[in-house]
């Protein structure tokens, strides 16, 4: 099976922890993940932002260069969510855009997709003895219905205490160009979310998107709350004998 | 082309607007409380409901199916109300609607009006113009009766005086009651029973001696030309059956095909909007009752506009319910001032650029009052795609030169994978030089937000360096 690390644009420049985390996790499993040096961005913060045309080549670099593989795993629901819903309408109906689309868009799996229905696997052999709460990220809830398979793999790990956030299903405030444009709303949203995880007195806040986690870790950081945020990746990837990363 | 009026000013863009609710601590609770009940019951019946999915793909496809056929539908409609013994009148928009009624008023020689709450009376201001033509209208609805005693502007669109709570409710009856009839007694306490005595006094007085009635309508049956109205508490019912003439203002999209069609939106509505299995009053009507006139005013205000547009259509199959505004955690903390309209939340930003153009400020920033969290898409019992419609009206926004400068060299920074690495290598190079503060616009992040580390090493150096981690 020849697989595709789409590690995403935001992965890639701000948390490369994330992508290797995945890689090892990957071969961890048995899997060499190839990473096509091509890739940038799926082109969501400007399809969502209103900027269409940008979108388009970005989407259509994205699925030239993913073009081929079996699989094109991304850790990402927000990422893969844009790949899934946004670009057969991108794409049209028919063209060789569409032909890509049609071609690498099924093959492609958010990464607790691809362990849990790809791979097969529950316990992928983690140990990460921390108090965890979980984010289930509205992409990833709604968009691509992740449903329990991130907590399906988060139980399984070694030493994992998972707490339930409450109001897990609520919108962080994140939303890509939101956050800044409309700034008070995706503040007042985050001070929520924020209290929620507090609340929870996990040491970790984890999701299965570092944008999320950017903007809730961002406000959990200014606040010296003490809590960090960890993509899900990491956890998975962490063992005994090796650290997160 | 003259502007929809949707019953609000359109001066300020949403972001503005929205700063202030935030900070407002009353509105934020009164709204956190409310919506969250609605939202808890809310859910609760959908789940019980035995296929709810079922019950919303019809109600998707029934509204679908009718829009497409909208001109056979509505002529139907037509014809069966007037063989009833009703009259049909056809408004363009707001003015020519406000006309139509306020003339219809004027031949029954009345100058004051009882009102069933209706959004599309509001939509078209119907109030503001009969007012301008010497005639009173009294809105009997509880929620409208605060909204209209306090002078206030409805903040939602089942329960408009969500960002009241009762001790402001017992100050605005203290005060204003009088002033429109009845007075609130003297003893008035905040407790909800008297609240509703006083007004229920208030109002009965007015039912029993106003002669015209105004109304919107749920539903409209093409089939019998029947119309429908849903509410909880009678109220509606006394303006629909006492006075001698009834005006119906009803939006086009209102129309169903048939009779039986009702068995999937009387289950649809009353679950999605208050949160009950079945709404406690349920007022059919089918064209002029003994001694009673009937006119039906069918509006089209900026409707066929819409109907027109591919994806922008399905915002037509609102039954305003209201559940998206519920759902919503943009609303929640803003409530429905901050959306210009008397649409609010996240049906309205979808419908009312799309009705009145985005030519406003505040009219190009609604489609962006979203974070396209997808929680409106989920609860909308007609499944109208929100963030898709959303995030098409954002592709037709004009947006401002410095975002539009800094998407275009985000654009040709990510459209090769060498600009990319080399900025990733500068940025890590200059990584200590990066301000805790960001300037301009984006200084909305760094205000309440730090900003993540930017690692020295991007992950596509990492595998080029490491051979993917095998060396």
């Amino acid at each position: 099976m020849r697989v595709a690390l789409f590690v995403t644009c935001v992965n890639d420049t701000l948390f490369p922890d994330t992508g290797r985390a995945v890689v090892r996790l990957l071969r961890r499993l048995g899997v060499e993940a190839d990473f096509p040096r091509a890739q940038t961005c799926c082109g969501q913060m400007h399809a969502n932002t209103g900027y269409r045309d940008e979108a388009v080549r970005l989407a259509r670099r994205s699925v030239a260069a993913l073009r081929g593989y079996d699989a094109v795993v991304v850790p990402s629901g927000s990422c893969a969510a844009m790949m899934r819903e946004q670009y057969p309408k991108l794409a049209g109906p028919s063209g060789p855009f569409a032909e890509a689309v049609a071609q690498v868009v099924p093959r492609t799996y958010e990464l607790t997709e691809f362990l849990a229905d790809v791979l097969g696997v529950t316990d992928v052999g983690a140990y990460f003895p921390h108090r965890v709460t979980y984010h289930p990220t509205c992409h990833s809830l709604r968009g691509i219905h992740l449903g329990d398979r991130p907590l399906t793999l988060l139980r399984q790990v070694k030493g994992l205490e998972l707490v339930p956030l409450p109001g897990a299903e609520e919108c962080c405030g994140f939303g890509g160009t939101f956050a800044v444009k409309n700034a008070d709303v995706s503040a007042a949203m985050c001070a929520d979310k924020v209290r929620a995880v507090l609340d929870t007195g996990a040491e970790v806040l984890c999701a299965a998107d570092n944008s999320c986690l950017m903007h809730i870790g961002g406000m959990l950081g200014r606040q010296k709350s003490g809590v960090r945020v960890m993509h899900l990746a990491e956890i998975l990837c962490s063992t005994e004998t090796a650290g997160a990363r | 082309m003259s502007v929809t009026f949707l019953g609000m000013p359109a001066d300020r863009p949403f972001s503005r607007n929205a700063a202030r609710a935030v900070r407002d601590s009353q509105l934020r609770f009164n709204l956190r409380k409310a919506t969250q009940a609605i939202r808890t019951r809310r859910a609760s019946v959908v789940a019980e409901a035995p296929d709810w999915a079922g019950l919303r793909e019809a109600g998707r496809a029934i509204k679908e199916h009718t829009l497409r056929n909208l001109d056979r539908y509505l002529i139907q409609l037509e014809e069966a109300v007037t063989a009833a013994g009703g009259h049909v009148h056809w408004a363009a928009d707001a003015a020519e609607a406000n006309r139509i009624v306020a003339d219809l008023v004027k031949a029954t020689g009345e100058t004051e009006v009882v009102k069933v709450k209706s959004m599309a009376t509001q939509e078209i201001g119907l109030n503001e113009a009969l007012l301008e033509q010497g005639i009173t209208a009294y809105e009997t609805d509880l929620a409208e009766l605060i909204v209209q005693l306090g002078d206030d502007r409805p903040s939602h669109i089942l329960v408009p005086a969500i960002h009241r709570n009762r001790a402001e409710i017992r100050e605005v009856f203290a005060e204003h009651m009088a002033g429109w009839g009845r007075p609130a007694p003297d003893d008035l306490t905040d407790d909800p029973a008297a609240l509703a005595e006083a007004a229920r006094l208030h109002l009965r007085e007015r039912f029993l001696k106003t002669k015209v009635a105004i109304s919107g309508a749920n539903f409209a049956i093409a089939e019998t030309g029947t119309l429908v109205v849903l509410e909880s508490e009678g109220n509606g019912r006394m303006c629909l059956t006492l006075p001698r003439t009834l005006i119906s203002v009803v939006g086009i999209e209102k129309v169903l095909p048939a009779w039986r069609d009702l068995e999937v939106f009387l289950q649809l509505l009353p679950r999605s909007s208050t949160g009950e299995r079945m709404n406690p009053y349920t007022s059919t009507w089918t064209g002029a009752t003994e001694g009673q006139e009937f006119h039906l005013v069918l509006l089209d205000n900026g409707r066929t506009g819409v109907l027109a547009d591919e994806v922008g259509r399905q915002a037509l199959r609102c039954i305003r319910c209201s559940a998206c505004l519920n759902a919503c955690p943009v609303y929640e903390r803003t409530g429905g001032h901050a959306y210009g309209s008397v649409y609010p939340g996240p049906i309205g930003a979808i419908l009312t650029p799309q009705l009145r153009g985005m030519g406003s400020e505040l009219d190009r920033s609604l489609p962006y009052a979203s974070s396209l969290c997808g929680a409106c898409y989920e609860v909308c019992p007609v499944a109208i795609d929100i963030p898709s419609v959303l995030v098409d009206l954002r592709a037709r926004a004009r947006h401002p030169w410095p975002e539009r400068a800094g998407m275009a060299a985000a654009g040709w920074v990510l459209e090769r994978s060498g600009r990319l690495a080399r900025l990733q290598r500068a940025g890590g190079r200059l990584r200590r030089f990066v301000p805790r503060r960001l300037p301009g616009p984006l200084a909305g992040w760094t205000d309440t937000r730090d900003l993540p580390e930017v690692p020295g090493e991007s992950f596509r150096e990492w595998w080029d360096r490491t051979d993917g981690g095998r060396r």
